[in-house]
């Protein structure tokens, strides 16, 4: 598993293609929003929150498409369902991927966010990076399966969005209601935060079950 | 499939048809005008009976499709495939009498009740389920990803049911029904099942016609 995770990120060092492209798509994304709405608008909570959230779930889309591709596109998905690797592990390491990439896109998008935004800087901000954190595997778990479903179809720009944006909606709504909680210094809305949990629990395990059914030829 | 096919071809068609006359009847001529709402309440009694088919069209997919991945057999891929289909109908209706009641009662075509909200985000996984089937295919490997979906989709129905409870609520309860609305609720519903399994059953007929037509189709070729 660890050797599986480790050839992605030895992957995404020798190119650096995923990385740099998502920082950049995210940064872009946050400033058609700041442009759309206004900087009075986008400096309210709730609306920095959404903002904040929905550039990560469309830059992590694209991040999770980039990561199916590239093996597709080479065979090398077809070589390692050759090796005797159970799927569960193989979804591990892939999920584990992607929580990986998305929260290093995440730490350095936050703070330039945050700084656009005008938030002001809080002890708080710290624990926004747990959420974010418990945010990114929710999506990462049915991303990941997702992705390797909508690589194999036609039309699969679209699709995988398709897939995943109603099924992700708790999750966003969940992510959106806790962040913009944190920014405004509100108390911690505790029964979001179980949604959030319970999310990531029931995905990361259903993820991890089915996977196989997915990767059979 | 065969075992069904007498019951479902001659007896399910005139119960529907059956269902359906005595329900319009006792909704017109049996059932009181509701208090406060009038006549609008009385597309009450069409509007629950298709949102609970709706549910149970969804539920029927994911047994299907938990069945298909555990036996991998054609009859259970085609049965999630058909429920699917007509449970995209069903929800389609259940928004559009919703909105027809709500417009007179709470003065708009739609509101962001968890109710509706919920609906609207199960008609979108859906949706993305039939896609997924147009878009990949017609194979064994198609299946197995709409099985995943069907999964998947009914999973979350559970959180997206606290998540949009949690956001926000205004949608009414029913309290206190008189007994005439209580038996023309019922026979709605009884009227609504029949109706569902019918157009089921239609569908998935269909659906299996069309996969002897394709396997004569390959033999003829294989012959020529």
């Amino acid at each position: 598993m660890w050797a599986l995770l480790w050839k992605d990120v030895l992957l995404e060092l020798r190119t650096k293609e995923r990385l740099s492209s998502l920082f950049v798509l995210a940064l872009l994304i946050i400033l058609v929003f700041v442009f759309a709405l206004g900087p009075e608008q986008a400096r309210r909570p709730e609306i920095g929150a959404g903002v904040l959230w929905v550039t990560l779930l469309f830059a992590g889309m694209l991040s999770l498409q980039r990561g199916f591709l590239i093996e597709q596109e080479r065979g090398c998905l077809f070589g390692l369902l050759l090796t005797p690797i159970d799927a569960g592990t193989l979804f591990i390491a892939k999920f584990l991927g992607n929580v990986l990439f998305l929260t290093i896109v995440e730490a350095i998008v936050t703070p330039i966010t945050l700084l656009l935004l005008g938030s002001s800087w809080s002890p708080l901000l710290l624990l926004l990076a747990a959420v974010e954190l418990l945010g990114i595997i929710g999506f990462s778990a049915l991303g990941t399966l997702f992705a390797a479903i909508a690589v194999r179809t036609r039309a699969r720009e679209v699709l995988l969005p398709v897939m995943l944006l109603p099924l992700l909606v708790p999750l966003l709504m969940a992510s959106v209601k806790v962040t913009s909680a944190l920014l405004a210094g509100e108390a911690w809305p505790e029964a979001w935060l179980r949604v959030l949990l319970a999310f990531d629990v029931i995905f990361v395990v259903t993820g991890w079950l089915i996977f196989g059914q997915v990767m059979q030829e | 499939m065969k075992r069904f096919a007498p019951f479902a071809d001659d007896v399910l068609p005139w119960l529907t048809c059956a269902g359906m006359l005595a329900a319009l009847a006792m909704i017109f001529l049996y059932a009181p005008s509701e208090q406060q709402q009038g006549a609008s309440q009385r597309i009450f009694y069409f509007h629950l009976p298709i949102a609970l088919s709706t549910y149970l069209a969804f539920f029927t997919v994911a047994g299907a499709s938990a069945s298909y991945l555990l036996q991998g057999d054609r009859f259970s891929d085609l049965l999630a495939q058909a429920a699917a289909e007509v449970g995209m109908v069903f929800c389609t209706l259940v928004i559009i009498t919703g909105s027809l009641w709500a417009r007179p009662i709470w003065g708009v075509w739609w509101t962001w009740d968890p109710r509706l909200t919920m609906v609207v985000i199960l008609w979108t996984i859906y949706a993305a389920y039939l896609l997924l089937r147009m878009f990949a295919g017609d194979t064994e490997q198609t299946a197995r990803y709409a099985a995943v979906l069907g999964i998947v989709g009914v999973l979350d129905i559970p959180i997206l049911h606290v998540a949009t409870r949690l956001w926000r609520g205004i949608h009414p309860k029913v309290e206190k029904m008189a007994p005439e609305m209580m038996w023309t609720l019922l026979v709605c519903l009884g009227a609504f099942l029949f109706f569902f399994c019918w157009l089921l059953w239609l569908r998935l007929r269909s659906l299996s016609q069309q996969d002897e037509v394709a396997a004569l189709r390959r033999e003829m070729l294989a012959s020529l």
